[in-house]
């Protein structure tokens, strides 16, 4: 292939510059400890401080304009089972009953606002984001409804509405990111009579939670969830009972969720540079294989027809040599039998008086017969 | 080359109806599916399916679109085979594979139409607003572009049916373009498909997770493209005989020859970088409970024995018993895909919280599974698939 030096460097130009491009996205994922926006917001939700009344669920469905609940806010019949974030309900208050705690223990869920969220990070339109205020925000106008952001929450916050056939849209709390933006606390926050949950900067609501943990150490878990569970929250909890025992997971891990893909994500340019060598390589190589395969049966073609010359001068050598020698033998034959002949007629001409020579003529006749 | 013999009188009688066995089957799922259509843009996905919060993603995504792609590879593992590493006499075996692939990723895209919200912005990902820290990014970029090469290079089929001389020969000259783009393409999705998965480790359970995920999706695609080629011409041998010719009657058996071998020595490849897998999470304790049991119903029974079948085959050049395998093979492929996205895709939730298919969302499936074999069947009547074209002989 003809291939000019100024080519050869133009491809790989191209190629180192593709690669360096995606490899610094990468590195980034994967090496920098992101701790959330400066001064981003969160709530803490201090589970031992609920009492499961759920004024949270109604000021929720006031401020996003949801349809009213079958069943009001103020039955709390509802708790009876375990509910999630639906459609139609951005937040839910659970009853839980531990083994070693006498009462009840209520646990708010909502969206977790994580630092790098796993459904940003799996959208494929761009249309769940992270704001700087901390909420992780959602723009409807994108959506295609793949819904792999429901698949890719590790808190199965995310909800759809299934039953609208032309415009259905993900739903999930929003951090009330309109009214913060009016600095307004989210509406659950307003409503809380037991301060249950506490609006401010994250940074803060990491050392109150701190604080209270280290005041009433028989009181609370000695963790804070949502500091570092998938590389950490926007919303934290401190509870009076295992996190375990409420329904929230213990066994996320640390891992912020684009990082756990990132590594899928940089092989992209490095296949796309290596098939083309690969790919170009094998195909010269069969075809190169090919071309020998070619030449090797050229060359024993050619090595069948010198050996065949060779054979054929030979033999043709041979044959000559035989039609020489027998056409010696001939001519000598011939002469011989002229001689005789020659001889005979002599013997004819002189003795003719004489009866002999017929015999002799006779004894002559069965060799001459032989011989043909 | 001569032109296919004509049809045995037997079949010629039935060809003389419309009402044979095939198209009443195709035609009533069909029927039911343009109903099940109507309800499902005007009801909604919840009125048909049991999808809901927790499950979003049902067999639409698992069966459809995963195990759909997957059994598409025929078409890059074909032309890998027969144009990079030179098995020429795999020719034949091109144009039904990636006919196959084209029909198979043009339904992918056709059921996705079904499952996702709002089907008409499908193409705000490539066009509109790029999600490119999405792997479904990725995947949709891939698909959309790979769709396109299959077209491109299926095309040379139809404009020799269509007696297009130039535009034939023009396509004929980006074949091998079409080809190198078609693998890279196939080899970033059928991987990316696994790597989607990546994103939920504590979602999937630990046997069906592995970093590896990419790995596995992209090897295991190559062998379910190697038995759907080989299980395809079965049908094709067996259904539409008439409308073969000699060089792909007698080439064909050597492809699937072929094929059965790689296939047995990638199948058991596959099971190495499975054990590897799940020697590096140290998974063992698993293997121990009723999931390691179904996992290993998976790899030995569905993986590992086809494999074997195929080498048997192979050795003993046993057609039926390679054609047996691929049908294997391929359920196995079928049942992997399954489990990672359904099956032992929130494997912690009771029971009462599961995913089970609703009937209508398993007859949209059989209906768009019917659209392609119905597709298959009418395209191989017109265009030269099965046979070359009189006026085309050499240009495969």
């Amino acid at each position: 292939m003809g291939i000019t030096r100024r080519q050869f460097f133009g491809w790989m130009g191209a190629a180192v510059g593709s690669q360096a491009a995606f490899a610094s996205q990468a590195k980034a994922a994967a090496t920098n400890h992101f701790t959330g926006h400066p001064g981003s917001f969160g709530v803490l939700h201090d589970i031992s401080r609920c009492i499961g009344c759920r004024k949270c669920e109604a000021a929720c469905n006031q401020v996003n304009k949801l349809p009213a609940p079958e069943i009001p806010f103020d039955d709390r019949a509802v708790l009876g089972q375990i509910r999630r974030p639906r459609a139609e309900a951005y937040t839910v208050v659970n009853q839980f009953k531990p083994k070693n705690k006498p009462a009840a223990v209520f646990v708010k869920t909502q969206c977790n606002h994580c630092l790098e969220p796993a459904c940003v990070s799996a959208c494929f339109v761009k249309a769940l984001t992270k704001s700087k205020t901390g909420a992780v925000v959602y723009d409807a106008s994108l959506c295609v409804g793949c819904r792999y952001c429901m698949i890719a929450c590790p808190f199965d916050i995310p909800a759809y509405e299934y039953d609208n056939p032309f415009t259905p849209e993900i739903t999930k709390c929003t951090l009330c990111q309109p009214r913060i933006e009016k600095n307004q606390r989210p509406g659950c926050v307003d409503a809380c009579p037991q301060e249950a949950l506490t609006f401010g900067a994250r940074e803060d609501l990491i050392k109150i939670a701190g604080q209270r943990i280290d005041k009433y150490p028989d009181r609370y878990e000695k963790h804070i969830y949502g500091e570092h569970e998938m590389g950490g929250c926007n919303w934290l909890y401190i509870a009076n009972a295992p996190f375990t025992d409420l329904n929230m997971r213990e066994d996320l891990g640390i891992t912020p969720a684009p990082a756990l893909t990132s590594g899928a994500l940089a092989a992209v340019p490095v296949v796309v540079s290596l098939w083309v060598v690969f790919i170009n390589g094998l195909r010269a190589i069969s075809k190169r294989k090919e071309q020998i395969a070619e030449e090797e049966k050229i060359q024993a073609v050619n090595a069948a027809v010198e050996t065949e010359k060779g054979r054929f001068n030979l033999e043709i050598k041979q044959i000559k040599e035989k039609a020489r020698t027998e056409k010696e033998a001939a001519v000598e034959k011939e002469v011989k039998k002229a001689l005789e002949a020659a001889a005979q007629t002599l013997n004819e001409i002189k003795p003719a008086q004489t009866t002999e020579p017929v015999k002799n003529a006779e004894t002559l006749l069965p060799e001459k017969q032989e011989n043909t | 080359m001569e032109h296919p013999a004509p049809a045995p009188p037997a079949s010629a009688i039935r060809q003389n109806t419309v009402f044979t066995p095939f198209n009443i089957i195709s035609g009533t799922i069909i029927i039911i599916g343009c109903v099940l259509t109507v309800l499902r843009f005007t009801k909604g996905i919840g009125a048909m399916t049991n999808l809901n919060d927790t499950n979003p993603w049902g067999i639409w995504i698992g069966f459809d679109l995963l195990c759909g792609v997957a059994l598409a590879a025929g078409g890059y593992v074909t032309c890998a085979a027969c144009y990079i590493f030179g098995f020429k006499h795999f020719r034949c075996a091109v144009r039904p594979a990636v006919l196959t692939a084209f029909l198979g990723y043009g339904l992918v895209v056709f059921a996705l139409s079904y499952d996702v919200g709002r089907p008409w912005r499908l193409p705000y990902p490539i066009f509109l607003s790029q999600g490119t820290s999405s792997i479904l990014f990725e995947v949709a970029l891939c698909v959309f572009l790979y769709l396109n090469v299959l077209m491109l290079e299926f095309s040379p089929a139809a404009f020799e049916w269509l007696n297009w001389k130039y535009a034939r020969y023009i396509i004929g000259k980006v074949s091998m373009v079409l080809v190198i783009f078609g693998i890279i393409l196939s080899t970033l999705h059928q991987s990316s498909l696994g790597a989607l998965f990546l994103l939920v480790p504590s979602k999937v359970h630990p046997l069906w997770l592995s970093g590896y995920l990419p790995v596995y999706f992209f090897i295991s695609s190559i062998f379910a493209g190697m038995s759907m080629v080989i299980f395809e011409h079965s049908l094709v041998e067996r259904f539409l005989h008439h409308k073969l010719d000699l060089e792909h009657e007698v080439e064909s058996n050597n492809v699937a020859m072929g094929f059965a071998k790689s296939a047995a020595f990638l199948m058991m490849g596959y099971i190495m970088i499975q054990l590897i897998g799940i020697a590096m999470d140290n998974d063992w304790k698993y293997l121990f409970t009723r999931w390691g049991l179904w996992y290993l119903v998976e790899i030995v029974g569905f993986v590992g024995l086809p494999a074997i079948l195929f080498a048997i085959g192979f050795r003993e050049q046993n057609i039926k018993l390679i054609q047996m395998a691929a049908w294997w093979t391929v359920l196995g492929i079928v049942l992997n895909r399954l489990n990672i996205s359904l099956i032992a895709f929130n494997w912690q939730l009771p029971l009462a919280q599961r995913y089970f298919p609703s009937w209508m969302e398993i007859m949209t499936t059989l209906f768009i599974v019917t659209i392609g074999v119905v597709a298959f069947k009418i395209i191989v009547t017109l265009m030269p698939v099965l046979y070359a074209h009189p006026d085309f002989p050499d240009d495969h």
